[in-house]
């Protein structure tokens, strides 16, 4: 202070010093905020290539080559003896007669192995269409039928250009004869892309173009209601009790640390419990929807008690001094006014918690919900698998036309996914109160 | 199963009807004006319906759960001494026939002489017990109605009791997740008893060697299964590490620039999207892992003149990194959030730019908080399952190298117990063993990363 010029040089000194290092500092925060940008840019470029190698993959899954036959209905080779039973013209050899319609389109088709790779054209389950054609109308016996049915997969990923044309003929599924002949029926209008109903109405097969999601969809709903049946009442019960009554003692405090420790379990986990406890102990039967639901229940548990707990949180003390003060008890007090007004916040977790269990795939393959079952479950103790199951089990399998059904089935997950949490950003949105 | 939707079915029934003559016998006992009585009338009748419908359902429900072990005892204590003395596999076989027969399924076989007696006595055990059934949850059910009834008084407290009941009602189901929790410790913890039984804990340890293939005879190649898990634990590590090095720097430094430098409407738009990776299932990121990634890494490798397996720790990890990115960036943001502002507000008015306040100011103080949340992610990745078991492979592999195949704890479980088990067989068994470690292991990553976290937020509270 006693040297004032002094005080100013060095000032200015240090303020050169600083002016000096601006630069650098300058272009270290440049870097530092573009490290930043491409971090997020990175996190949203993983998302996008994962959705656009999915949705690439398998959009071409919700059409399926058909084929039209001609199909004579020899009387004689369906109902020899005119009666017209259900179980003779179940029992008929449908096959056969759609390889005679196969038979008279390729007339020149003569050797054993070409005759085989010419009914290879044509899928397993055209026999069944054509069966069900007949069956739903007898009257059709003796004519002849036009239909279409669903083509080989391979002959499907031919035509949707899965399969390389011009490469050598040994290393192509399909054979240069089998080519020409899927040209011509091109050529002939018989071949064409049809929209692929099959797959949300039909449940799994060995054969891609049979396989169906519903079997598992129809596993997967049941599992859920199962699951909702059980965790929304629990959950909510337990969080009430939780934050509205329980004392502040040891056994409220070990339950909280449980409750929090089991959301951080891994989900295997829940998976060996479900098959030591609910299979080997309970005996409750293997693979059952049932099975699913409660080994779903323990896992989400966690999730919808601490969102419920949130819920009831944010609701204002006033509402319960109110209700107290006029008389109620606390448990009317809790009730009737503070869950009402909480029922949105515990809802929306709720739903959270089922689209975690809806993508939940690990403990279902311990509890037996991974065996191939074509049949469409029917209630919660048949065997059943799980849409995220199914997807494992495809993207098991080696047949090209798996990967697309595999993507397909992805793509319905995540709508599904997709819809379970607009619905709860919505009712979010729409009855969320600030007090 | 068909009679047990009737049985519930009546007891709503009987209860409702309680209710109503709860209502009406509370009326009747008040001459008709309602201050004379304690509560309202309709607590009463629900004082009623309680307690002809709980006892019952607790009676249906023990019923039903101990039912078909109680049956299968007898029926085996039924059938002759040679059948008896049979091993526990094939005991199950015979049992396995038996119900089979009972449920009008295909059995294995022609069933001989005494299967068919024991399925005949099966069914006759099987319509007692229902009948049995029937009477005693009805009976329980009328008694307990016909008890609360007669409880009915004016000074009866009915509000006071019915609200003891709904108390005990939320206890028991805030008790679900304790019971969940033992349930757990106990089923891993009997069946890896087991296991260590039959082979040592110090080989399931420190074992270099894990080929859990138990030959069905003795002259089969590789006889003798090794469980030694070292190979499995050096797996999960690798693919750990490998998820972490993509999941904390692109988590960490999203969560700060969201937090410190996007502007609102940036971040509405980025940080919905990034938490999006985290609610799509993992069997997703599998099919990704193996059919997009995996293939892409081989091939590149490949260009490059390295030999890449297939199904390579990288693809594994780099997919488990990028379900973990919003993992790790929302709860960094969290803590990031939490610093206090006065602290960015005094390295600001100190000269500092931004990039150094968060360097120097509030990355160390939330330090703590962002260990905590790597833990979180360390815990999460451990545990994982689908993208390992569709991605990674299944030999076991005691490499550091990321381009090879190596296998993991829950691949282990997995493959150990899909498809036929045997409970008496030490592969099956190896499969608890492998869960037991990846219990503990989880939770204890858990505790510790809570204790942080809390630890450091009390700091600023």
């Amino acid at each position: 202070m006693t040297n004032p010029t002094k005080a100013s040089t060095e000032g200015a000194s240090s303020f050169a010093r600083v002016q000096a290092g601006m630069a650098r500092r300058r272009a270290a925060e440049r870097r530092f905020k573009l490290l930043g940008r491409a971090a997020v840019g990175i996190g949203l470029l993983f998302l996008a290539v994962l959705l656009t190698s999915i949705v690439s993959r398998g959009y071409t899954a919700f059409w399926q080559t058909e084929m039209r036959l001609d199909v004579v209905l020899v009387a004689d080779e369906i109902d020899p003896e005119g009666t017209r039973l259900v179980d003779t013209l179940h029992k008929a050899d449908y096959s056969a007669l759609i390889k005679q319609s196969l038979r008279d389109m390729f007339p020149e088709v003569s050797s054993r192995r070409d005759r085989f790779a010419l009914y290879g054209l044509v899928s397993n389950g055209a026999a069944f269409d054509l069966r069900d054609r007949v069956m739903a109308d007898p009257s059709l016996i003796g004519t002849t039928v036009s239909l279409w049915v669903p083509a080989d997969d391979d002959v499907d990923m031919l035509m949707k250009g899965h399969i390389d044309r011009e490469g050598p003929e040994a290393d192509r599924r399909i054979k240069d004869t089998t080519l020409g002949w899927i040209d011509q029926l091109e050529a002939d209008g018989r071949l064409a892309l049809r929209f692929n109903t099959a797959f949300f109405t039909k449940g799994d097969s060995r054969d891609p173009e049979l396989a169906g999601i519903r079997g598992a969809l129809m596993g997967t709903i049941f599992t859920l209601v199962v699951t909702l049946a059980l965790s929304f009442p629990l959950g909510v019960a337990a969080a009430v009790y939780l934050e509205e009554f329980a004392p502040k003692n040891r056994w409220t405090d070990l339950i909280e640390v449980n409750i929090n420790n089991l959301a951080a379990v891994p989900s295997i986990v829940f998976g060996l419990l479900g098959l030591a406890v609910f299979i080997n102990v309970f005996g409750l039967p293997r693979s059952a929807p049932l099975l699913g639901g409660l080994v779903l229940t323990l896992m989400t548990l966690p999730t919808i008690i601490i969102a419920s707990r949130a819920a009831l949180k944010s609701v204002p003390p006033s509402i319960r001094d109110a209700a107290l003060g006029i008389g109620a008890s606390p448990m009317q007090a809790t009730l009737f006014h503070v869950i009402p007004l909480a029922l949105p916040g515990m809802l929306t977790g709720t739903i959270i918690g089922m689209a975690q269990a809806l993508g939940e795939t690990a403990p279902l393959l311990m509890i037996g919900m991974v065996a191939f079952i074509a049949d469409v479950p029917q209630g919660v103790f048949d065997p059943a698998t799980a849409l995220p199951v199914q997807i494992y089990l495809w993207a098991d399998s080696p047949e090209r036309a798996f990967v697309e059904r595999t993507s397909a089935a992805i793509m319905v997950l995540l709508a599904f996914l997709a819809l379970m949490n607009l619905v709860a950003v919505l009712l979010r949105k729409r009855f969320e109160r600030r007090w | 199963m068909t009679q047990t939707p009737v049985l519930l079915v009546l007891l709503l029934a009987l209860a409702s009807a309680a209710y109503y003559f709860g209502c009406k016998r509370a009326f009747r006992v008040a001459d008709g004006r309602i201050r004379n009585l304690h509560s309202l009338p309709g607590y009463y009748g629900l004082y009623v319906a309680l307690w002809a419908a709980l006892p019952a359902l607790l009676v249906l429900g023990v019923w039903l759960a101990l039912q078909g072990s109680m049956i299968t005892r007898m029926v085996v204590a039924s059938l002759p001494e040679p059948i008896q003395q049979l091993g526990p596999d094939r005991l199950n076989l015979v049992i396995n026939d038996i119900r089979n027969l009972v449920s009008g399924n295909i059995v294995s076989g022609e069933p001989d002489a005494p299967t068919l007696a024991a399925a005949e006595y099966y069914r006759s055990l099987l319509g007692t017990s229902r009948g049995l059934l029937f009477v005693v949850v009805l009976s329980v059910a009328g008694l307990g109605g016909w008890f609360g009834y007669s409880k009915i008084r004016p000074q009866h407290r009915a509000r006071n009791g019915v609200e003891r009941i709904v108390n005990g009602v939320l206890i028991a189901c805030s008790t679900v997740a304790i019971l969940t929790t033992v349930g757990i410790v106990l089923s891993v913890l009997f069946e890896s008893i087991r296991f260590f039984q039959a082979v040592p804990i110090t080989e399931f340890l420190f074992g270099l060697e894990w080929s859990p293939q138990i030959a069905l005879r003795a002259d089969q190649a590789g006889s003798s299964g090794a469980f030694g898990a070292v190979p499995l634990f050096a797996g999960t590590l690798l693919i750990t590490l490998i998820a972490m090095t993509v999941a904390v720097p692109i988590g960490l430094m999203s969560a700060i620039y969201l937090s410190e430098y996007a502007s609102a409407h940036v971040r509405a738009i980025a940080k919905p999207l990034l938490e999006v990776l985290a609610g799509i299932p993992t069997v997703v990121y599998g099919f990704f892992a193996a059919l997009t990634v995996a293939p892409f890494i081989r091939d590149s490798g490949s260009i490059l003149g390295l030999d890449v397996a297939s199904e390579s720790a990288l693809a594994a990890g780099l997919v488990m990194g990028m379900m973990i990115i919003p993992f790790v960036s929302s709860l960094s943001d969290d803590v990031i959030n939490s610093v206090p502002q006065s602290l960015r507000d005094g390295a600001y008015g100190m000269g500092a730019t931004s990039s150094e306040t968060i360097r120097r100011v509030i990355f160390p103080a939330a330090l703590p908080g962002i260990v905590g949340a790597v833990l979180l992610a360390v815990s999460r990745a451990i545990g994982e399952t689908m993208i390992v078991v569709m991605a990674a492979g299944l030999a076991s592999n005691l490499t550091a190298n990321p381009l090879e195949a190596v296998t993991t704890v829950t691949v282990q479980i997995v493959t150990l117990l899909v498809g036929d088990q045997e409970f008496d067989s030490p592969k099956t068994l190896a499969a608890f063993a492998l869960g037991l470690v990846l219990f503990i292991v989880t939770l204890a990553l858990n505790f510790v990363a809570l204790y942080i976290v809390r630890k450091y937020r009390e700091q600023y509270d």
